[in-house]
């Protein structure tokens, strides 16, 4: 019996050949992987220490001793933007995690089931879609505590349905095919084909939909951080920092001038890279009609 | 047709008793006592266990859910806990403002987005479609709440063209009024047609390679034409179902804008119901959002129908 495969085995080398040449690619990789490298050197080094106030210093223009700034407390904008990624980058990819950690068993669970179980996961995502996300998340963090913690869980919630529905749509196009049905008549179980042939094929899928809701959570960080409910001071984080800007708006207008280029350059790298990515694992011939 | 109707008008009525119990439950496991928090620290435990009974909070769970939905259903949502007036009044003096901010944010975003599609569907991959897309890449990337912050300090602070927070009232005038909601409605729209855009030119890019446009511009019909009678209305379902999701965004996002221009709307009085421990007026107020997205979905699903015949004959 011959299998018959309409992905064509890509090697590497072929991969990588592509991603070099794809511009969305390339720039999404650069920044995302500047952002991090920037929150990563954090911990060793910062221009000035995030923790100490120097009240001499306060409300100061961008100079050569201080790029971006300083706040209210004299503190160093561009050192605290170095530390506020961590915590960016902590919330969302946790988020991130959570989502595809819940979302995608039960997503492939709904495909390989069907019946009642889908029709199940189909309304509990009705039920979830139908909570305006953000409203939810302030209203979690609001009611269990502010936080980076419960941040991330008010985020990761609304991640789960947008992976079950993914990983739903991506297997139900996968189970009919010939490979499916061979390995069935193999003997092998839901489960199994669900993790050895299933799971591999949606990955792209995944890997796409993944950077999608790590630039989401980081929007909504910065959100819930703005209205006071993210990570809680001394601890640097971005929409804090445009909270605290927003009063001082007619004095210091770099105060949430930086902070805010800072959350669209990271979005922004995060957006092209998972375009990038769609474009080059995911050929055309795949979205069959 | 029918069938397809029925469908989903029962989805969005079990979604909305689900919802119910939802906000009811997680609302009901929040620790603080409501007559407690009315009476104030120095009342005696008999006067807070008599003012218990008499908001009926000692009645069992299922009981006290049961009054509250019914409640809804006639739009009574019980009475504000710190301001001792019915919760429907405070909602009806908010959504004055909440509710024509989001729908003039919804109007600009779509105003905008559908034409920015258009324009860049019909020049794919030249100059015009990478510079708006381009914009339109950026724009999503943008948080809406910095962007106000953005636009307060060019148009307020800088130009002093516009107000740059407060809301003088409708009484004021219907100018003043909406002079005040400019900036925010642009706030929350902008980054909403970023998405909106992006999502309408592959839509369209999609309608135009079918067989059919090939067919209505060789029969001789005009690009531009061809263009807004057979791509566009073909393009509408994905269109309009990001549509549907944005309102619910935009709603949400008005909790934050609000705060931002300092806007006496629904979202600032539920964030400062949640802060308060005002719980009926949150669960109102969430339930009231709650029903909307829900609506707005069901008439997005409905729409399908109208848009696209082939969902009508099918069953």
């Amino acid at each position: 019996m011959t299998l018959h495969f309409d992905i064509p085995e890509e090697t590497l080398a072929s991969i990588l050949a592509k991603a070099f040449t794809n511009r969305s690619f390339l720039t999404g990789f650069v920044i995302t992987a500047l952002v991090a490298a920037v929150a990563i050197v954090s911990y060793i080094w910062t221009p000035y220490d995030v923790t100490k106030l120097v009240i001499a210093d306060k409300t100061q223009g961008p100079s050569l001793a201080h790029w971006f700034g300083t706040d209210h407390f004299g503190r160093d904008i561009l050192s605290m933007i170095m530390v506020g990624a961590r915590n960016s980058i902590a919330v969302a990819l946790v988020a991130v995690g959570i989502g595809m950690g819940v979302g995608v068993p039960l997503g492939a669970f709904a495909a390989a089931r069907g019946g009642i179980a889908d029709e199940a996961l189909m309304r509990l995502n009705d039920l979830v879609f139908a909570f305006p996300a953000l409203l939810s998340a302030i209203m979690i963090t609001a009611i269990f505590g502010p936080g980076a913690i419960n941040a991330i869980i008010a985020i990761g919630i609304f991640n789960i349905p947008v992976f079950a529905r993914v990983a739903r749509a991506g297997a139900l196009a996968i189970w009919p095919r010939e490979f499916i049905l061979a390995a069935r008549a193999a003997g092998k179980g839901a489960t199994l084909i669900t993790i050895e042939h299933i799971l591999p094929n949606i990955a792209t899928l995944l890997l796409v939909q993944g950077t999608i809701q790590f630039a989401l959570g980081i929007l909504a960080e910065a959100g819930l951080s703005y209205v006071g409910l993210g990570a809680q001071p001394p601890m640097p984080s971005w929409g804090r920092m445009l909270f605290d800007a927003q009063t001082r708006m007619v004095v210091a207008p770099w105060m949430a001038l930086f902070p805010g280029m800072a959350i669209v350059v990271t979005v922004l790298g995060l957006n092209l890279l998972g375009d990038g990515i769609a474009d080059i694992l995911d050929p055309k011939s795949r979205r069959q009609r | 047709m029918t069938a397809y109707l029925l469908k989903r008008l029962t989805i969005a009525l079990v979604t909305l008793v689900l919802a119910s119990m939802v906000v009811f439950a997680v609302l009901e496991v929040i620790p603080g006592d409501p007559a407690r928090l009315m009476l104030g620290m120095n009342a005696s435990a008999d006067q807070v266990e008599l003012l218990r009974n008499q908001m009926g909070l000692n009645a069992p769970l299922a009981l006290r859910y049961l009054h509250w939905a019914a409640g809804l259903l006639s739009l009574d949502f019980g009475r504000s806990y710190t301001y001792s007036v019915p919760v429907i009044d405070l909602v009806r003096e908010r959504i004055i403002v909440s509710l024509p901010l989001a729908l003039i944010a919804l109007v600009l975003s779509t105003v905008i987005a559908i034409p920015v599609g258009l324009f860049s569907a019909s020049r794919r991959g030249r100059a015009g479609d990478t510079i708006a897309m381009g914009a339109a890449q950026f724009g999503v990337a943008v948080p809406n709440f910095w962007f106000a912050l953005m636009l307060i300090y060019l148009f307020a602070v800088w130009l002093r063209l516009v107000p740059a927070g407060g809301f003088p009232g409708w009484s004021a005038g219907v100018w003043p009024a909406l002079k005040s909601l400019l900036l925010p409605a642009i706030a929350l729209a902008l980054p909403q047609a970023a998405i909106l855009a992006r999502v309408a030119r592959s839509a369209l890019i999609e309608v135009l390679h079918e067989d059919y446009i090939r067919t209505a511009r060789a029969k001789g019909m005009p690009y531009r034409a061809v263009l807004w009678r057979h791509a566009l209305r073909n393009a509408m379902i994905p269109v309009l179902t990001i549509l549907g999701l944005q309102f619910a965004f935009l709603l949400a996002g008005t909790i934050i804008i609000e705060n931002v221009f300092y806007l006496p709307g629904l979202g600032r009085l539920v964030f400062q119901a949640i802060n308060q421990r005002d719980l009926i007026v949150v669960e109102g107020v969430v339930m009231l959002l709650v029903a909307a997205v829900i609506a707005v979905n069901l008439v997005v699903d409905l729409s399908y129908a109208i848009v696209d015949p082939r969902l009508r004959s099918r069953q």
